[in-house]
């Protein structure tokens, strides 16, 4: 009985003891340690080249930026132009990976308000709908439900993750009807058309940018992630690791925080006690209000912040006068799928890999945005896109 | 399937294991009838394939949770067992299809280890089942994280076959998965191991005087509990093609104990079996089916969801109840709190006090 | 083994020093509170200071309370699954009926309470007279709340908290000479502590100890269990209600507010002692749990240990202290 006992508390003792000791690196190794962006999400190419899409023209009717594309190559789609019977009310599916987030949830309304469009004009009949709640292996099963359905004239993936659906996309793609892609992508360029906008590497890079410019050299920045292993989210942090890395700034670290307030809180404000922070960097907004409130809390100055178009942020940002940035991942990109399956399914051109404009939100059009969106709950976002449709402004109003 | 719930050879066991099997074909009756009525059907090919292919993933995670809550344990760590083992999967075959033996061999030894650690931690240190399997699912979630960042590896695909493949209706997975329940069945009903799991869940102190040693059936049904989650890796590795970190996120410990327990099993061991699990997964993957044709709304879904398993559950204790009062004789050998793995107590209203 | 030393010294002084506040047999998570503080203040001695303790106490209020209300469902022979769900679910519909009037913040706490009440009831109704485990109805409940909640909010948060509704997570009383503010939060945990200490003192905390150590033996002396245990439920739904109005006033609205929190609460009641299956551990030891939980994730953190292996030392630390914990019972019970 002694020794097991010894054990165990020399085991608990070591465990403690090995924190202890695991720590002294990333402590004394500064801020150079972890700034080299993880090879696995970085490709040099890639962020060059999105970095570029930032200042080139959209083409595209000018205010309707889901409609705009950045450089497209446009893709014959006539062998899917539906004739005769067919062509009317067509119906359209859409296997969404969930609605488990603000972000989604205001995009999946402006989607639900284009469709209803749609539907009156007759360009699409039924829009039928699979919700997979985040879980990869439910979404495989509802594209293969869609794509045993047999009737789905045109299929809408918005995929959960992107190596994982690769082989499901491929098995639609090869059922004949046509696949839009949308949001996160995946590993194959089967389907008819892939909608993003610009992508993670510029919203980073937009984010870290501008916290480079506006601290001084030398200066401390946090960064608030919200959890690992998510290309979209994993491709900010890589950018702004890599600006981070050029430039004078002293990054602190990153914390994981699921996006949760009180854990934001929780966190920020041990930094704080810890010395001092003049810069917070963030992957997505959700919860920078929490950590603005956490320099309330402890009575330091606001940090300059890179938030997002999310309306609570802004809103505050606007009270307090803060320096801050709303990167956008605009949200305005779940009204050009359903516009793509209407424009396929009549044969008309589309982009092959339809790149959606993408610009960050500065101070100069901070009361503009908020202005447009009054009315708005607080997580709505900004960027939006649905003002001229005809649910606005109740449809996002009353969720 | 039939016939084997009509196997299970002790009366008490084979009333619950009918009554799943009868709540399950009620259930794809009604089923039937509300998707013929928004003119689908349900028992077409393609909602079949939807309906097994949903349940065989669920299937192998809630067969071995089976086998451990029977010893009145738990296993929180599945989940993570699983993501674990879809990466150790494809890291190790890395595409090549003359490794798949390789990396099936690496995931059974991985998850053979890691279900010991658990049984040791459970029976030698004493350590509650709940927090040494929640505690073991954190350890595995925290390498996980730290090691990979998203998705690794590389299935071949030869083994995503194992994913896709399918014989008319019958998903090569779903086979696979109703084999590894007949096996579970046959280990339950033909080993002395086996047969010691419902004696040691049933009454870990008695099981102790009549010569059984205790710890060696719980040990045993924590490996193959792991064991079978590394199954579920396979299947899901499979089925991504890649292994994917964060499966662990999509909730198949709770939701595994809750088919176990709507397939009848007791939640404090010693009674229920394999049968009744599978027709539970059924049940779940049916009314999944059912809600997606009908466009139920995702978060609906969790609220029937809740409702289903806690009346379910309730349908259940009531017939205990009745079955135990006449048989009251028997009693005896069930009553006092074990000072096991155990999760709480059933609650006994005061009128029933002579039982626990 | 000199090694050993460490962590059982402090711990038989403290088992010395509080055996009679709380009856012995948690010891070791007090030692392994002091011993992780004592780490805290060697490698940052500044957080010995009062404002940064203070600051931990404010966000370690929550989770004391919901480890308060987990207590006596745990010892009572029960577990509830549903606190984390039902948190974030009262947070959202503060933030939904509120919508930013303070005029409404008083009838939305009162209607949080019924609320809160009628989860508890429903919960100990169903686990008593329905017999159903209540690993099964607490899982059932927190599904339903997660998505009802989503299903009527369309997903995400709507509306806004009061200023008044904040408060108590996150004001105090301010400009104190030494320790600057002196949080709600701490003064509320430290009430519910005391009120919780004054219970389990009480004929119903000897009855609900009694109830959860042998249902049959306290059936057969009179008490009313079915009742016991409900009541039991209604005070952990109660409790996570008053945790949600620190949470939320704490850090505001969230998509995510109280996701996990069920099962950091049932590791920090474990971790204080109290057995899974009822009958034994003490509230105090409870509550210490959840300060060492809070205290473990301030220690990652001020060691900077990387968030993405923080789980694997949490996982380890607390089957180690379990395991420890249940190692001392069994040799000193006999």
């Amino acid at each position: 009985m002694r020794i097991p006992r010894a054990l165990l508390a020399g085991g608990a003792a070591m465990s403690l003891l090995l924190t202890a000791c695991t720590t002294d690196d990333p402590d004394s190794a500064d801020a150079g340690q972890e700034l080299t962006p993880d090879e696995e999400w970085f490709d040099a190419e890639e962020y060059e080249n999105q970095l570029a899409q930032r200042d080139i023209e959209p083409e595209g009717p000018e205010d309707e930026p889901w409609l705009q594309a950045i450089e497209p190559e446009m893709a014959d789609t006539s062998e899917y132009k539906l004739e005769g019977e067919d062509a009317e009310e067509p119906t359209v599916c859409f296997s969404n990976a969930s609605v488990s987030n603000p972000w989604r949830v205001t995009g999946w309304i402006t989607m639900q308000q284009q469709v209803e469009v749609l539907q009156e004009s007759g360009d699409i009949g039924e829009f039928r709908v699979s919700d997979a709640a985040d879980d990869d292996n439910q979404q495989i099963s509802d594209i293969q439900a869609f794509v045993d359905a047999g009737d789905c004239e045109a299929i809408i993936i918005s995929p959960s993750t992107t190596a994982t659906l690769t082989p499901a996309v491929e098995a639609a793609c090869e059922s004949g009807a046509p696949v839009i892609v949308f949001d996160r992508g995946v590993n194959t360029d089967c389907m008819v058309t892939f909608i993003h906008p610009i992508g993670g590497y510029a919203y980073g890079a937009d984010a870290a940018e501008f916290l480079v410019e506006e601290l001084e050299p030398g200066s401390t920045v946090l960064a608030l992630r919200i959890l690992p292993g998510v290309d979209v989210l994993e491709h900010r942090w890589a950018a702004a690791q890599q600006v981070f890395g050029d430039s004078e700034l002293d990054v602190l670290g990153f914390e994981f925080t699921e996006g949760d307030g009180a854990q934001i809180k929780d966190l920020v404000t041990q930094h704080l006690q810890r010395g001092d922070v003049d810069g917070i960097w963030m992957d997505a907004g959700d919860g920078a209000v929490a950590a603005l409130e956490a320099f309330e809390d402890a009575g330091k100055p606001y940090p300059v912040i890179s938030g997002e178009d999310e309306l609570s942020f802004m809103r505050k940002w606007q009270e307090e006068d803060i320096t801050a940035i709303a990167p956008v991942y605009s949200n305005f990109q779940w009204r050009t799928p359903v516009l793509a399956a209407s424009q396929i399914l009549n044969g008309e051109e589309v982009p092959q890999e339809w790149v959606l404009p993408q610009q960050p939100v500065t101070e100069a059009e901070l009361d503009d945005y908020l202005e447009r969106n009054a009315d708005m709950p607080s997580l709505h976002y900004a960027k939006f896109g649905g003002e001229d449709l005809p649910g606005f402004p109740d449809a996002w109003q009353d969720r | 399937m039939r016939s084997l719930a009509t196997a299970r050879p002790r009366p008490f066991r084979l009333g619950t294991t009918g009554l799943v099997y009868l709540a399950l074909v009620s259930i794809v009756l009604v089923g039937t009838a509300v998707a013929a009525a928004r003119g689908h059907n349900l028992l077409g090919t393609a909602n079949l394939v939807d309906m097994l292919t949903r349940s065989s993933l669920l299937g192998f995670v809630a067969i071995g949770q089976t086998l451990v809550i029977l010893c009145r344990s738990l296993d929180l760590s599945v989940g993570y067992v699983m993501a674990l083992s879809s990466v150790v999967a494809a890291t190790t075959m890395a595409g090549d299809p003359a490794r798949i033996g390789l990396g099936i061999a690496a995931v059974i030894a991985v998850s053979a280890l890691i279900g010991l650690v658990n049984g040791l931690v459970v029976t030698r240190l004493r350590v509650n089942a709940f927090i040494a399997t929640l505690g073991m699912g954190l350890i595995i979630k925290g390498y996980l994280d730290t090691r990979y960042k998203g998705p690794a590896g590389d299935i071949p695909e030869a083994f995503q076959l194992f994913g896709y493949t399918r014989i008319a209706f019958l998903p090569l997975s779903a086979a696979a998965m109703v084999a590894a329940a007949v096996l579970a069945i046959l280990f339950l009903r033909m080993t002395r191991t086996g047969y010691h799991m419902y004696a040691v869940g049933g009454d870990a102190e008695v099981a102790r005087m009549s010569g059984i040693h205790v710890e060696r059936p719980v040990i045993t049904a924590h490996v193959l509990c792991s064991v079978a989650a590394g199954a579920a890796g396979l299947l899901v590795a499979a089925r991504f093609g890649t292994g994917s970190t964060l499966v662990y996120a999509s909730g198949y410990d709770l939701e595994s104990i809750a088919a176990v327990v709507l397939g009848g099993t007791y939640l404090l061991g010693g009674r229920g079996g394999v049968a009744g699990t599978v027709a539970g997964v059924l049940i779940l993957a049916v009314l999944d089916t059912v809600f997606n044709i009908l466009a139920v709304d995702p978060f609906f879904k969790d609220v029937l969801r809740g409702v289903i398993v806690i009346a379910a559950v309730a349908i259940y204790a009531r017939r205990q109840v009745d079955r135990t009062a006449s048989r009251s004789r028997f009693a005896g050998s069930r009553g006092g709190p074990s000072g096991g793995t155990g999760d709480p107590p059933h609650p006994a209203p005061a009128e029933q006090g002579g039982r626990t | 083994m000199t090694r050993t030393a460490v962590p059982t010294a402090p711990g038989r002084i403290a088992r010395e020093a509080v055996s009679r506040l709380v009856g012995g047999g948690s010891g070791t998570v007090f030692a392994l509170l002091i011993l992780i503080f004592a780490v805290i203040f060697a490698i940052n001695p500044s957080f010995a200071q009062p404002p940064s303790m203070l600051a931990f106490a404010k966000q370690a209020a929550p989770l004391v309370i919901l480890a308060v209300g987990q207590y006596f469902v745990i010892v009572s022979g029960e577990l509830d699954l549903s606190v984390g769900s039902l948190v974030g679910a009262q947070v959202v519909i503060a933030a939904k009926l509120i919508d930013g009037e303070e005029s409404r913040t008083v009838p939305v706490i009162l209607l949080m309470i019924a609320f809160g009440a009628l989860v508890g009831l429903v919960n100990g109704l169903v686990t008593t007279v329905l017999r159903v485990p209540s690993i099964i109805t607490t899982l059932g409940t927190m599904l339903v709340l997660y998505g009802a909640i989503r299903l009527w909010t369309g997903g995400a948060p709507t509306g806004a908290l009061s200023e008044a509704f904040r408060r108590p997570g996150r004001g105090g009383i301010e400009d104190l000479p030494v320790i600057g503010q002196l949080p709600w939060a701490l003064l509320i945990a430290l009430a519910v502590g005391a009120a919780a200490l004054a219970l389990t003192r009480s004929p119903y905390g000897r009855t609900l100890i009694a109830t959860g150590d042998n249902d049959t033996a306290a059936a057969f002396s009179g008490a009313r269990v079915w009742r016991v245990r409900t009541t039991a439920f209604v005070l952990s739904s109660l409790l996570a209600t008053a945790a949600s109005i620190l949470i939320g006033g704490f850090a505001g609205v969230t998509a995510q507010v109280g996701d996990g929190l069920e099962f950091m609460a049932i590791t920090a009641v474990v971790l204080g002692g109290v057995v899974l299956g009822g009958g034994r551990g003490t509230v105090i030891a409870a509550m210490a749990g959840a300060l060492t939980v809070e205290a473990l994730f301030t220690l990652f953190n001020q060691l900077f240990l990387p968030s993405t292996i923080q789980p694997t030392v949490q996982g380890l630390i607390i089957i180690a202290a379990v395991g420890y914990a249940a190692r001392q019972r069994s040799t000193r019970s006999p």
